[in-house]
């Protein structure tokens, strides 16, 4: 900002009509303030009960297959109120021609801030070609009553591969998913990645302590890597494992995985090579 | 190819020969001016000038010590004492104007034509700082002065003609000239197909067509004031890189300017010229004539500039003293769009040069003092600031992905100095110079985002944390006339801390498909950089003379690798013949063997070559009616060759039978 003082200083007659056209616009809002805690969210669908409706609510509106940001208000139906007191929990439900099995979640907990709006996420891992066949339950307890709402829901696959369910080398199931970046950028962003061991059908505990050797790739582009990435390690503060992901381009981008135990031992993928052109473990991601 | 050496070497050196059978014969001076480059269209004199409407490249190639980089059949990159754009500072009239290409396929010089100029003055080394900082040296490219002539209507046409290439040029030229108004415009219009190399060798995606128009126009305010105005507008279309793997859809620039002269004789200041600018440039790249391409993609890239000077002059008994304060705002911005083959894929973006914006402003100050009738001491001092700024978010981000820890702002302070001892007398001159100068890196070096160079198959990275450049230069010259014969030497020596260029990091991958890895723009502790260039000429009558030149240069860095783009060993002989009406020249230039190229920094040796061109001119004149003529051949041998500073080893011109034609009304 120096240099833009300066510049007033030496070269008035110039530079005035240059920089005064760089003026801001701002868009004032005139309206009255409104306390909306839902702000910026798009409103899912509704799980009604005979006496309460549960609203879920993300930023796109809709279920994708792999990591979803679930917002949750609970309503009274007699009284239109949103309930601020409740405890919950949740099961979706995936039914298969055989079986049936769950996916991982986390468990509900307030918004930090708000006083009618719970939090918590889901991971779908996969879905129906036409987005069927998943059910959500929501249980809570309010003042030592417990209810229950329950429904079908759509799962849309999303385009891109944000969630991969495999076999590790131990005879394990886990599941990876992309969470952040949300918006990424040309630049070093923050890499956000859950892994969730299936333990039985129901059960998804998160994997702690494990790691996960990065290498993102543009396959459009000969294949090249990026430089100064880091390897993705486990985080105890948000139980999610970090890394620096340096994106040099927009564009598609195979973020290349090698899931190794805390031995080391590697329990999924391969280094990318020449003749490997990508690990049998990745997450894509396009902007 | 040898033989051509061998004859080159008899006539220079007949050169000496004949000088000592000549009686001593006291003469004018003689000696060649090499900084000053005269554009005058119409000087048929002058015998280093064979074509009329020769582009500035040429022009500027007839200098010593400029080489021109080329990279196809159009802009090429001058270089002053083997150093390029970044180490020089490149102005039209004073006027900063930078290149809106990555790739330096649009050095200045292709923004103008010779119908906008009337010379060309090129400063070495620490003597170019009169309008910025630099190293190697300064080029100026200097707009016509006011014209209050008084000479009424005045109209010049231009044709060209040349059959290498099928080379098409027109020119036309309209002035009026009055006692307190003038208005000049011109336009010139050139198109060139393919080029043969020599053995009828097509030389694919060496086409180009470019128009250029200006008008300049002035009025007198009173004896003392006059303001002029100027403007020009150039744009190329279709121009075709061979040496390169893209080639440039357009090329277009907007150069204006308001000038304001005072005169006067009897104040403190004599003159003061002040000048208020803009430019603006718009450069696209791509690749949609080329067949057979890795992945299309395409590279804009843009350019604006706004500055000033205010230029004063003033003489204080033996002292001739310069004084000049200017300034400038430059924006810089370079995109990157791929296309991935599978169409499923979004197109991958990136700015290249992340909309850095310069600011400059800086004081200059010339004294030249009279010793004495035979001596002369001229020093020269400029002092600037410097700021970049990375104004685009999404630029210092990716940059950080390279250094965490930049800011989007960086400023430096620049000095260069200067000073010269001249001694002359009537038979010979000599003179000694000595010179400390700095510079910024230039935004590639600076900022550039995977910047991909053909010429070593690396992609280039900027480097924000670089110190300036900085360079001491020693420079010598002697000239020595016997009657009618002159000989001159002249040398130059840079010693150049922290010498930017790009180092390999092997820890990075290359983006563009094939490369052979990164560079980093990374400083040298130091290198050295020296040339020496040896003229003679002599009078064998009133018509005929001959001359020659030969050149030695050498470049190496610290870390003992010699420096790419470092000039081989050159030779040029001449015989000309003039009469009143007539002249007739021909010529053998050439380069040895470049046997110190650099494989270091991705430089393959080029062989020695030479060629033999040949020249003629005619004039007429019928009352106020002029008539010029210049015809003749170059490369008469079809010589099939490249020589050190062709990009990529493409050939150059084979063969080509060229007319021009000029008729003053």
């Amino acid at each position: 900002m120096k240099s833009i003082k300066f510049i007033y200083i030496l070269l008035p007659i110039l530079f005035l009509s240059v920089l005064t056209t760089s003026c801001s616009s701002d868009d004032d809002d005139d309206d009255p303030i409104i306390t909306n805690e839902v702000e910026g969210l798009s409103k899912i669908l509704d799980l009604t009960n005979a006496t309460h409706t549960v609203e879920l609510f993300n930023k796109e509106g809709d279920f994708y297959t792999g990591y979803n940001a679930i917002s949750i208000r609970l309503k009274d139906n007699a009284t239109d109120a949103y309930i601020e007191d409740a405890s919950f929990s949740w099961m979706p439900m995936m039914q298969m021609p055989t079986m049936q099995h769950s996916s991982p979640r986390s468990a509900i907990i307030k918004a930090s801030g708000k006083n009618t709006v719970f939090e918590g996420y889901i991971i779908y891992q996969m879905t129906n070609t036409d987005g069927s066949g998943w059910s959500l339950t929501v249980n809570y307890t309010i003042d030592g009553v417990d209810y229950t709402a329950s429904d079908a829901i759509t799962v849309r696959q999303n385009d891109n591969q944000n969630v991969t369910s495999f076999m590790g080398s131990d005879d394990s199931r886990y599941i990876i998913s992309l969470i952040k970046p949300n918006n990424p950028i040309i630049g070093i962003n923050d890499l956000m990645v859950g892994v969730h061991k299936m333990e039985n059908m129901m059960t998804f505990p998160v994997v702690e302590n494990y790691s996960i050797a990065l290498d993102p790739r543009m396959p459009g582009m000969g294949n090249h890597s990026s430089p100064n990435n880091t390897d993705l390690n486990y985080s105890m503060v948000d139980d999610m494992y970090h890394a620096d992901l340096s994106l040099t381009m927009t564009g598609y981008w195979v973020l290349n995985l090698k899931f190794m135990n805390t031995n080391d031992d590697v329990l999924k993928g391969e280094n990318v090579t020449d003749e490997n052109t990508q690990s049998s473990l990745y997450l894509e991601l396009e902007f | 190819m040898k033989k051509l050496t061998i004859y080159s070497i008899c006539i220079l050196f007949s050169g000496f020969i004949f000088a000592q059978k000549e009686e001593p014969v006291v003469e004018k001076d003689t000696t060649r001016l090499t900084e000053v480059i005269v554009i005058g269209k119409r000087r048929l004199s002058n015998h280093r000038q064979e074509k009329t409407l020769s582009s500035i490249d040429d022009y500027l190639e007839k200098s010593n010590k400029v080489a021109m980089i080329k990279r196809g059949n159009y802009a090429w990159e001058p270089t002053i004492n083997n150093m390029n754009s970044e180490r020089l500072n490149i102005t039209i009239d004073g006027m900063q104007i930078f290149g809106a290409c990555t790739d330096k396929m649009d050095p200045i010089t292709s923004y103008v034509d010779v119908s906008n100029l009337e010379k060309v003055s090129v400063g070495s080394g620490q003597n170019g700082t009169e309008n910025g900082h630099c190293v190697g040296g300064g080029i100026d490219l200097q707009l016509p002065s006011s014209k209050f002539y008084q000479s009424g209507f005045k109209t010049n046409f231009d044709l060209g003609y040349e059959t290498n290439g099928n080379y098409r040029v027109g020119g036309l030229d309209v002035e009026y000239s009055g006692n307190t108004f003038y208005i000049n415009t011109d336009g010139i219009f050139r198109k060139s197909d393919n080029y043969d190399a020599g053995g009828n060798d097509e030389v694919l995606y060496s086409q180009f067509q470019k128009y250029n128009i200006s008008m300049q126009t002035g009025f007198k305010l009173s004896e003392k004031h006059a303001i002029d105005a100027n403007i020009i507008y150039d744009k190329a279309t279709d121009v075709g890189y061979p040496a390169l793997p893209m080639d440039v859809s357009l090329a277009e620039a907007l150069i204006t300017s308001v000038t304001h002269n005072y005169v006067s004789d009897s104040t403190f200041i004599n003159t003061l010229e002040t000048k208020l600018y803009f430019n603006t440039i718009t450069h696209i790249m791509d690749d949609s004539n080329r067949p057979d391409v890795p992945i299309r993609m395409d590279m804009p890239g843009w350019s604006d500039t706004y500055g000033f000077y205010s230029k004063a002059t003033s003489t204080i008994k033996r002292h001739n003293l310069l004084f000049n304060v200017n300034g400038y705002y430059n924006r810089s911005l370079a995109e990157m769009t791929m296309y991935p083959n599978d169409s499923s894929q979004p197109a991958m973006f990136m700015y290249t040069w992340p909309d850095i914006r310069t600011f400059y402003t800086g004081i200059f100050a010339k004294d030249i003092f009279v010793l004495s009738e035979n001596e002369q001491l001229s020093g020269s001092l400029r002092l600037g600031y410097h700021n970049n700024r990375i104004a685009e978010d999404v630029g210092l981000e990716s940059l950080q992905i390279f250094y965490p820890d930049i800011e989007d702002s960086k400023s430096r302070f620049l000095t260069s100095i200067s000073s010269n001892y001249n001694y002359k007398t009537t038979n010979y001159d000599v003179s000694f110079g000595l010179g400390y100068g700095e510079r910024a890196p230039s935004v590639s070096e600076g900022y550039g985002f995977f910047l991909f160079n053909s010429f070593d198959n690396y992609d280039y990275i900027g480097n924000p944390t670089l110190d300036n450049e900085k360079a001491i230069e020693v420079n010598a010259g002697a000239n020595y006339h016997k009657g009618k014969f002159h000989i001159g030497v002249e040398a130059s020596y840079f010693y150049i801390m922290d010498y930017i260029i790009g180092e390999i990091d092997e820890t990075l991958t290359s983006m563009t498909i094939g490369a052979n890895g990164v560079r980093i723009y990374e400083a040298l502790p130091n290198a050295s950089i020296f040339d020496v260039y040896l003229n003679s000429s002599y009078e064998l009558s009133n018509s005929f003379s001959i001359n020659g030149t030969i050149g030695y240069n050498y470049g190496q860095g610290s870390n003992d690798e010699n420096l790419p783009l470092i000039r081989p060993f050159t030779f040029l002989a001449e015989v000309n013949y003039k009469a009143k009406r007539f002249n007739a020249a021909i010529q053998l230039e050439g380069n040895g063997n470049q046997s110190s190229y650099s494989s270091y920094y991705g430089e393959d040796e080029t062989p020695s070559y030479g060629v033999l061109n040949l020249n003629f001119g005619n004039v007429y004149h019928a009352k106020d009616t002029k008539f010029f003529l210049k015809y003749g051949v170059e490369n008469i041998l079809d010589t099939n060759y490249s020589t050190f500073a062709d990009w990529n080893n493409i050939p150059r011109q084979g063969r080509n039978f060229y007319m021009n034609l000029s008729l003053i009304l």
